[in-house]
């Protein structure tokens, strides 16, 4: 480290991060070439007899492919669940049923490692990510609901719970096992049957997930998982005998299924984009902020609905603020995400990359000051270095649509009223962060920030028993914790 | 003339005392009555709608009770600017104040009983009826008075993360809620409807019943003497079917409240909400009169669930023991 004549220190790594490579091995999963439908039980192509490839996004190789489930596939595993539901869950005692919850989590856990190596190698994410963050938190999440199984009676205060019946869920493809973990769990610890579909790219770990399930014994039928893309979950949204719809995605496609479902007496919960706010007061701790902003938006390549995307910097500390983020990125090591130092792996598909390059051009078009870190990238795979837009305007589409990827931008404030009227001046409502070391002000500002879930001197912390969700056209319902029962009961 | 005129009436008009009959001449020597003009309600102040329509609001016997407003597009859109702007203040006064000025409110409503079971009457109910709605619907406004600071603490929690932090939940207000108040229902209905959302912090837009819309109005002067600040409430009268367009498809209201069992209305609701994600809340009931249509979980219909983080340091040396 070199002191410089500001008496703050420059962050100087370049010789202690050349790390040699440490890949995780592929050897402790097995990948098959081919994936059916999980309906009722059993694994069984789809009846179009099609399939579509998922591929490594880290190497653009083809990893497997999955059956493509259509309209009759829909139906099948929508009677499967019905049937399941009526005849056999419904009925079954609650702790019972908490029991076999209980067992997908155990069993999640003892196969872990798998798990970890198959999302990385699917979605791109770095494997210290999905061995330390989205399998064991999607074992957790089971566990968490298993034991509200036969307590609903205490949830709901002069209320008696009834499950819906048939919950028909979509997931993104950011979070492809947690995601699925959080739809399945309270849905069957409330008692209700199942039919998920995964994302279209990352369709894997939902596959093992559904052998698990078969392992567990659990009756044929209570979770059915089909593969597949839009038009199949266009057909889950669309069946006449689904009770309920849960979805993560984009609020494009969230706005679609209210619409879709609009007169019927489905009930719906959507949990979908966001653009947080990340605010940083001049008297936080700005080393540990820097940090938060790292992790709030380079987390998971950014591909996170609660992201910290825009950054809001008090006037004071902004020149600081911007060198500390510059020298940190700088050492973050982009790169194969199977490799155990990869603090950035793969984007997770060509066309999100597109995407997010098609926002960085809207960026740079608009006269933005844009600085990206200098680190190699792979020579094949979808990659895209850290990057960070400062003096952006608070009109820009970069600051105020949902890029999905690590792009920050940045604008400075003077005062709180200020912070508060910026950060809340966007239609998403999900999350935001606030770095101050004034008590009183963090208050202020968590009470005063439009958004379902707002972290203080910390971000993008979960927990199965911490609610999730979004305020505005960020959706509505919540996941996790107490209140993540809610969704899936009536009165 | 005059046995003739009482002679059709049907006989809860025939109750009607006096006043009521707009369309009488005074008799000779008689005192000339001083008709009420009802007009909307937005932003603390009553205006005529500002489309210079007006309908007949009248009885079962098909007698004129008054000429109402006839609200258009954009009464609604002055009355959600009144709301937002009302939001800022109403939503953060502290729960206790708001349960004082709802419990002002019944206070208010009680000193006025009599001109609701009024109103009532002449919109064909009985007096024992009109009697009755007139005290239940006090009495729900004391009810919901009572929740104003305790629903936080019900349906709150302290989340037990399994990572260094304190971590908490709570519902705080949704926004600006617009509420279709139940149509064939004059005064409970729309008592029913409005107190949860404003004893949750919400502010509201709420357009009375079409067919009896009298009460819904001297309501407001109600709200207009209790302390609840201008815009929070905001009451229109008008033609549901013109108007529940607008009222789901405004980008600056957060939920939509609807009542009726139509299923057309729903799905014109459901779809408007899409646009910007609008909470829809639809209730079944009919009975409003009816002990099971208050509850708390009413409150929680309009209320998001903010859960917010902070990180617990671990000092050294407290042990076990400590």
């Amino acid at each position: 480290m070199a002191t410089k004549r500001d008496n703050t220190l420059k962050l100087k790594f370049d010789s202690a991060r050349k790390l040699s490579p440490a890949p995780e091995s592929r050897s402790s999963a097995t990948i098959r070439p081919r994936y059916d439908l999980f309906i009722n039980g059993k694994f069984e192509p789809s009846s179009g007899k099609k399939y579509f490839d998922t591929i490594n996004p880290a190497t653009g190789e083809k990893l497997s492919e999955a059956a493509e489930a259509n309209a009759a596939d829909v139906d099948k595993a929508v009677k499967a669940a019905r049937n399941a539901y009526e005849k056999c869950w419904k009925k079954m005692p609650a702790k019972e049923r908490g029991k076999y919850v209980f067992r997908i989590a155990r069993m999640v856990q003892e196969r872990a490692r798998e798990f970890a190596i198959v999302e990385t190698m699917d979605g791109g994410k770095p494997i210290r990510e999905s061995r330390d963050f989205d399998i064991p938190t999607a074992a957790n999440h089971f566990f968490y609901y298993a034991g509200w199984a036969d307590k609903l009676e205490y949830a709901f205060p002069n209320r008696t719970a009834k499950s819906l019946g048939v919950a028909g869920q979509i997931i993104p493809w950011n979070f492809p096992l947690l995601m699925a973990s959080w739809k399945i769990a309270p849905a069957l610890a409330t008692g209700n049957t199942v039919v998920l579909k995964p994302a279209e790219t990352t369709p894997l770990t939902a596959m093992l997930l559904a052998e698990v399930i078969q392992e567990a014994d659990l009756p044929p039928g209570v979770v059915n998982i089909i593969t597949g893309g839009g038009s199949t979950g266009a057909a889950l949204v669309n069946h006449p005998d689904i009770n309920k719809i849960a979805f993560t995605g984009s609020t494009e496609v969230g706005k679609i299924i209210q619409r879709a479902i609009a007169g019927t007496s489905k009930k719906i919960t959507l949990e979908l984009g966001g653009k947080a706010p990340n605010i940083i007061f001049d008297d936080a701790p700005i080393d540990q902020a820097v940090e938060g902003v790292v992790n709030g938006i380079f987390f998971n390549q950014g591909h996170v609905c609660c992201a910290g995307s825009r950054l809001y910097v008090q006037e004071s500390v902004m020149n600081d603020v911007v060198r500390k983020l510059r020298d940190r990125i700088e050492t973050l090591i982009v790169g194969d995400p199977m490799d155990k130092n990869t603090d950035i792996g793969a984007i997770n598909s060509k066309q999100q990359l597109d995407k997010i390059n098609k926002y960085i051009k809207i960026g740079l078009g608009e006269g933005y000051d844009m600085y990206q870190s200098s680190c190699v990238l792979p020579d094949r795979g979808f990659f895209l270095r850290p990057t960070i837009f400062t003096n952006v305007a608070q009109s820009s589409r970069i600051a105020q649509e949902e890029i999905f990827g690590p792009v920050l931008t940045i604008q400075s404030f003077r005062t709180d009223e200020e912070a508060i009227e910026k950060a809340n001046n966007n239609p998403y409502g999900l999350s935001a962060g606030v770095w101050t070391d004034k008590g009183s002000k963090i208050f202020n500002m968590t009470a005063k920030l439009r958004a379902g879930v707002v972290w203080a001197n910390t971000f993008n912390k979960f927990d199965p028993a911490s609610p999730f969700g979004g305020y505005k056209e960020s959706g509505y319902g919540r996941e996790g914790g107490l209140h993540g029962l809610q969704p899936y009961v009536t009165f | 003339m005059m046995e003739n005129i009482i002679a059709k009436k049907s006989p809860a008009a025939a109750r009607v005392n006096g006043n009521s009959k707009i369309a009488e001449k005074p008799e000779k020597g008689k005192r000339l009555e001083v008709l009420k003009t009802y007009k909307i309600y937005i932003g603390g102040k009553f205006p005529r709608t500002e489309s210079g329509r007006y309908y007949v609001a009248a009885n079962s016997a098909g007698e004129k009770l008054a000429n109402m407003c006839l609200s258009s597009r954009k009464d609604f859109r002055e009355a959600v600017v009144a709301a937002r702007t009302a939001f800022g203040d109403w939503g953060s006064r502290h729960a206790l104040n708001r349960g004082q000025i709802l419990y002002r409110m019944a206070e208010m409503l009680e000193g006025r009983k009599m001109q609701f079971i009024e109103e009532l009457l002449k919109q064909d109910a009985s007096r024992k009826l009109a009697e009755n709605e007139a005290n239940l619907s006090i009495d729900r406004l004391i009810y919901y008075a009572g929740w104003c600071d305790k629903f936080q603490q019900i349906f709150s929690s302290v989340n037990p993360v399994a990572c260094s932090h304190f971590n908490f939940s709570a519902p705080e207000p949704t926004g600006v809620v617009s509420v279709i108040a139940p149509q064939n229902n004059s005064l409970i209905g729309l008592v029913s409807v409005i107190a949860p959302v404003i004893a949750g912090g919400n502010t509201c837009i709420a357009l009375a019943s079409y067919s009896k819309p009298l009460c819904a109005i001297t309501f407001a002067e109600v709200l207009n003497s209790s302390d609840v600040p201008g815009g929070t409430v905001n009451i229109l009268t008008g033609n549901p079917d013109e108007l529940l367009p607008y009222f789901s498809n405004h980008m600056d209201v957060n939920a939509v409240v609807y009542c009726e069992k139509d299923p057309a209305g729903r799905k014109v609701i459901h779809e408007n909400a899409a646009l910007n994600l609008k909470r829809t809340v639809f209730y079944e009931d009919t009975n409003w009169n009816s002990k099971e249509v208050q509850s708390p979980y009413r409150i929680m219909d309009t209320q998001e669930i903010k859960t917010t983080w902070h990180p617990i340091e671990n000092i050294g040396g407290a042990k076990a023991g400590y």
